[in-house]
């Protein structure tokens, strides 16, 4: 028999605010929902995951499972070409889902460009915009060979690469070294300065930090993150701390194992960039959802990420297929001189953080770039706590003080997307539109709908033809 | 007259910030029709009907909003469009200011209150249904004050719900009272001994206030939809709400309230009673007697009746004081209608009612049956015929303003007057009106202060009259309590100091005007 005659009457009310200020007056404890339609207003769509919720639920606990026990090293140093899977001579890695030559945005063209001519395969901006469109030099994402680049994300085969590998689960994954600010490749710069940069990469930076790493054996990434977002930063858009850790641990192995000159500069180079740990953050968290990947029913995404003109996903149980849709461009706060205008739609593989529960899911951690976000610790707390609504868990590493170290939001679940009509909170850089220009200011988006709709579809034929 | 359509794609709102909006752009002076809804198919229907649907609206989509106004010129039309996009903008800010900490679904609201027992529901029909079923598969009561649910996902909760020992009022169940706490449209009153269930809002607003008027008071209400009662439901929560209100220890007597449930409902409900030892009152207006004659129900003709009837066996008294009460009521009222139709010119033929409450709007038929005159309705009952439109009346006609047809993209009227306010002047600039029959419905949910609604145009009416060079009587029940935080000795006072005849009930109040056409014959 129904206890509520016996019971204190406690309501959850959804819908109707007046409802609860009525009983907030009557002293009635109660808890408001906001909340809003979901993505998809069909209703008949869900109930294939509605008969499917036991096996969709237990996948993706296996899924987010895997995540939070991956267990990132930086084991080591290569040339993309030699260790890179599927590398070849006249392959470009790309960020995001796949592009052809005619629909990539500016910034990446400039990159495909400074790439050609680094490589040595064209001289001149003419050669290498003939050679890109001829389809003799092939393209391909990042992500499709466990690789992720931020921005315009390119690799080339003579890229010195640093190597990841989740000791939990043996997969490896690869990401270059940060450049720095101003005219770098990543923005699409490829000028004779970013080429002779991406050269002393090759030639100092990269020996010099490979037998540094070779000494000290391995490196526990994940441990690094877990500090770092302890000291403010977030991994995506402040990696301040993380690089400053970094430093510390490479630092006296930098300086034992090379000729001082080399050793200044190397370690100039280091301490002068904040964001030269972003790429390692981004490995960290392609390794750890790459280990992830194909759980049969499992509604958990593994990839966002960006090529400047469209905005992709992957989900656990689809494989490779690239759900998409155009890719939006971020509310930001501009450096002068610069507007809305001027900015290129999103791009880079580095929403794999936040697919990885950092970033924008632990903006709460990160009190110093809460400009970025709407000027208040609050918001920025807000977005976190709203992430909550569409993950799976919370995360047992990557804690967040200013919310009693709970666990980051940590496996997005598509269905969650969907039905609560949330979509992922991200932080990022703003690159120009134009080629080579660079960075022009930070600021957040929501990722847009479409790929989320069509993976959710994708995802429920599935379950309806299994 | 220029007909102007704004279309803001994928901007949601719930239904409260939109209520707002509407009410804000109706009451713009040179807003002569309005309208704010969602793109939904329906709404783009009842658009076309009342000529708002333009072209631009053609084409919206469930998720984008939809605003739609008439007014005298171009200019008028910029200036209300400004008006719209601020009110537009003040919504949002509330929005984002008060809303972030709030969970953004139930299985997170269950997080924050693991103990809570009940969920109330009022997001649109097509998601309320899975909303409900989340809550009841997490143990927690149903409210479902949300209207456009399909019947079978109806009949899915109930029967989900029964099977769990859980509650499933509604769906398009507008009021409750549980554990002493009013929900949604409902009123402040007593606790008491008195149970009641009921298929119908109104109603059980209507006999908990006069129970608790009359100094006694409720244990529970439980309000189960209107449609719970009808075939294809079978009064699934109906039946279960009489068993827990049989069980429950502070429930004496069990009132039932509902417009006529079908014949197997009733059979069902009669079984379900003759077992129980409580005494039990029925109030099934307009049914017919026959199934109910040997049950050990106690039938009321009238909610009044009803309340009457339950207030006695609560104070283990008899029924017999019920009657003799309501008929030197009647006399009292003849009386009054004497008074009144002595008042009134040759023209002056007919009633005009015009409800807020839809039981009201059924139980005033109920005295209007049969009558010599020819009698219309919008939700027309018995001898009653349809109305052919439905914003003019003809002869004596009696009207459900919270039908469908009178709430496209506005509020209730128990909480926005505007639409009714416009028909009491039309009813007042009739030669042929004898009388003007109202409800006032007081509690939490409708208009907080309704007498700034109602008196200007109360004042207006006179103003008409009064160049007519007539007298025209108006009637009004208002249902309410003290402890409503409108508090209904105010209402009634200020109605009755303005030459309103304010009644203690719907069927008194209909009990007159029908003595007054009577006498008027």
């Amino acid at each position: 028999m129904n206890k509520l005659f016996e019971s204190e009457l406690k309501v959850i009310n959804i819908g109707l605010k007046s409802f609860k200020e009525t009983l907030d007056e009557q002293k009635v404890q109660s808890v408001q929902v906001d909340w809003k339609p979901p993505l998809i207003s069909d209703p008949s769509m869900f109930d294939v995951i509605r008969k499917n919720s036991d096996k969709i639920e237990t996948a993706n606990k296996e899924a987010v499972k895997r995540i939070l026990n991956s267990k990132p090293f930086l084991t080591g140093m290569g040339k993309a070409i030699d260790v890179i899977p599927g590398m070849k001579k006249n392959l470009l890695l790309h960020a995001g889902p796949p592009v052809a030559w005619d629909k990539m945005c500016g910034p990446m063209r400039g990159a495909v460009i400074g790439a050609l001519i680094y490589e040595g395969f064209v001289k001149t901006f003419e050669e290498a915009e003939k050679a890109a469109a001829s389809g003799e030099i092939e393209f391909s994402p990042c992500h499709e060979h466990a690789t992720v680049g931020p921005m315009a994300g390119i690799v080339s085969p003579s890229m010195p690469v640093f190597i990841l590998e989740n000791e939990e689960f043996g997969n490896k994954a690869f990401c270059t070294m940060n450049e720095g600010l101003g005219k770098v490749l990543r923005y699409g710069a490829y000028d004779e300065s970013v080429i002779e940069r991406l050269r002393w990469m090759e030639n100092i930076l990269y020996p010099s930090l490979k037998k540094a790493i070779e000494k000290i054996g391995k490196i526990d990434l994940k441990n690094t993150i877990a500090q770092a977002l302890h000291m403010g930063d977030e991994v995506h858009n402040r990696n301040r701390a993380a690089t400053s850790l970094l430093y510390r641990t490479l630092a006296p192995e930098i300086v034992n194992q090379n000729e001082k000159e080399n050793a200044i500069s190397v370690l100039n180079f280091i301490n002068s960039n904040d964001h030269f740990f972003l790429n390692l953050s981004m490995g960290v968290s392609k390794v750890s959802l790459d280990a992830a990947r194909n759980i049969e029913n499992s509604s958990i995404v593994v990839v966002m990420a960006r090529n400047g003109t469209e905005f992709g996903i992957q989900l656990s149980c689809t494989g490779d297929e690239w759900f998409t849709g155009v890719s939006p461009v971020p509310e930001a706060l501009y450096f002068t001189g610069y507007t809305k205008d001027d900015a290129n739609p999103d791009i880079g593989d580095s929403s794999i953080t936040e697919t990885n529960g950092l970033g924008g899911f632990a903006i709460a951690a990160s009190p110093a770039i809460v400009q970025f976000v709407g000027g208040s610790t609050n918001d920025a707390v807000n977005y976190t706590l709203k992430m909550y609504e569409i993950t799976v868990a919370e995360n047992n590493i990557y804690k967040i003080p200013y919310l009693n170290f709970r666990g980051t939001p940590t496996g997005i679940d598509v269905i969650k997307v969907i039905e609560k009509n949330i979509l992922p909170f991200i932080d990022t850089g703003v690159a120009h539109k134009k080629a080579g220009i660079g960075q022009i200011g930070a600021g957040v988006l929501e990722a847009p709908v479409d790929p989320f709709i069509k993976a959710f579809i994708g995802f429920a034929n599935q379950l309806k033809n299994s | 007259m220029i007909v102007t359509g704004i279309l803001k794609r994928g901007e949601y709102f719930d239904s409260v910030s939109l209520m707002l909006i509407a009410k804000k752009i109706s009451e713009l002076e040179i807003v002569l029709d309005s309208a704010a809804v969602m793109g939904t198919p329906e709404n783009k229907s009842m658009l076309q009907t009342s000529g708002l649907l333009t072209d631009e609206l053609q084409n919206a989509g469930d998720m984008d909003l939809m605003i739609a106004y008439k007014c005298n010129s171009q200019n008028d039309s910029d200036l209300i469009t400004q008006k719209i996009n601020e009110f537009l903008k003040k919504s949002g800010d509330t929005n984002t200011s008060s809303g972030s900490q709030n969970p953004s679904s139930l299985e997170s609201a269950i997080k924050i209150l693991p103990d809570a027992n009940l969920a109330m529901i009022s997001v649109a029909g097509k998601y309320a249904g899975d909303e409900a079923m989340k809550a009841l598969q997490n143990g927690l009561n149903v409210m479902l004050f949300s209207d456009n649910v399909s019947i079978e996902k109806e009949i899915e909760l109930k029967i989900f719900a029964k099977e769990k020992g859980l509650f499933v009022m509604g769906p398009d169940c507008g009021t409750a009272i549980i554990n002493g706490v009013p929900l949604a449209f409902a009123n402040v009153v007593n606790r008491g001994n008195i149970g009641i269930v009921a298929a119908s809002g109104t109603g059980l607003q209507e006999v908990s206030c006069l129970i608790s008027n009359s100094g006694c008071g409720i244990s529970q209400a439980i309000g189960t939809g209107g449609r719970d009662v009808k075939k294809e439901v079978g009064g699934i929560m109906f039946l279960e709400g009489i068993k827990a209100l049989a069980e429950d220890k502070n429930t004496e007597v069990i009132l039932l309230v509902s417009k006529p449930p079908a014949d197997e409902v009733i059979t069902k409900i009669v079984e379900l009673i003759n077992e129980i030892e409580k005494p039990v009152v029925g109030v099934f207006l307009n049914a017919s007697v026959e199934l109910l004659k040997d049950s050990k129900i106690n039938t009321a003709k009238t909610l009044e009746e009803g309340a009457l009837l339950a207030i006695a066996y609560s104070q283990k008294k008899n029924s017999k004081e019920v009657s003799k009460r309501i008929n030197v009521r009647e006399i009292e009222l003849d009386k009054i209608a004497e008074n009144e139709s002595a008042k009134l010119n040759t023209e002056q033929k007919y009633l005009r009612a015009l409800f807020s409450g839809g039981t009201f709007c059924d139980e005033t038929q109920m005295f209007f049956q049969k009558m010599p005159e020819e009698v219309f309705s919008n939700t027309p009952v018995g001898t009653v015929k349809k109305l052919k439109d439905v914003w003019k009346s003809e002869k004596h006609t009696i009207i459900d303003l919270g039908d469908d047809e009178f709430t496209v993209g506005k509020p209730h009227p128990m909480i926005d007057y505007s639409t009714r306010n416009k028909r009491i002047l039309a009813e007042a600039n009739d030669l042929e009106t004898a009388i003007i029959l109202l409800d006032i419905v007081l509690g939490y949910g409708s208009n907080m202060d309704p007498l700034a609604e109602i008196l200007p145009v109360l004042k207006e009416v006179k103003k008409i009259t009064s160049r007519q060079k007539r007298y025209l009587p108006i009637v009004c029940s208002v249902t309410g309590t003290e402890k409503d935080p409108q508090n209904r000795t105010t209402v009634a006072a200020a109605l009755e100091a303005d030459g309103v005849l304010v009644l203690e009930s719907n069927a008194a109040a209909s009990n007159l005007a029908k003595f007054l056409i009577e006498k008027k014959r």
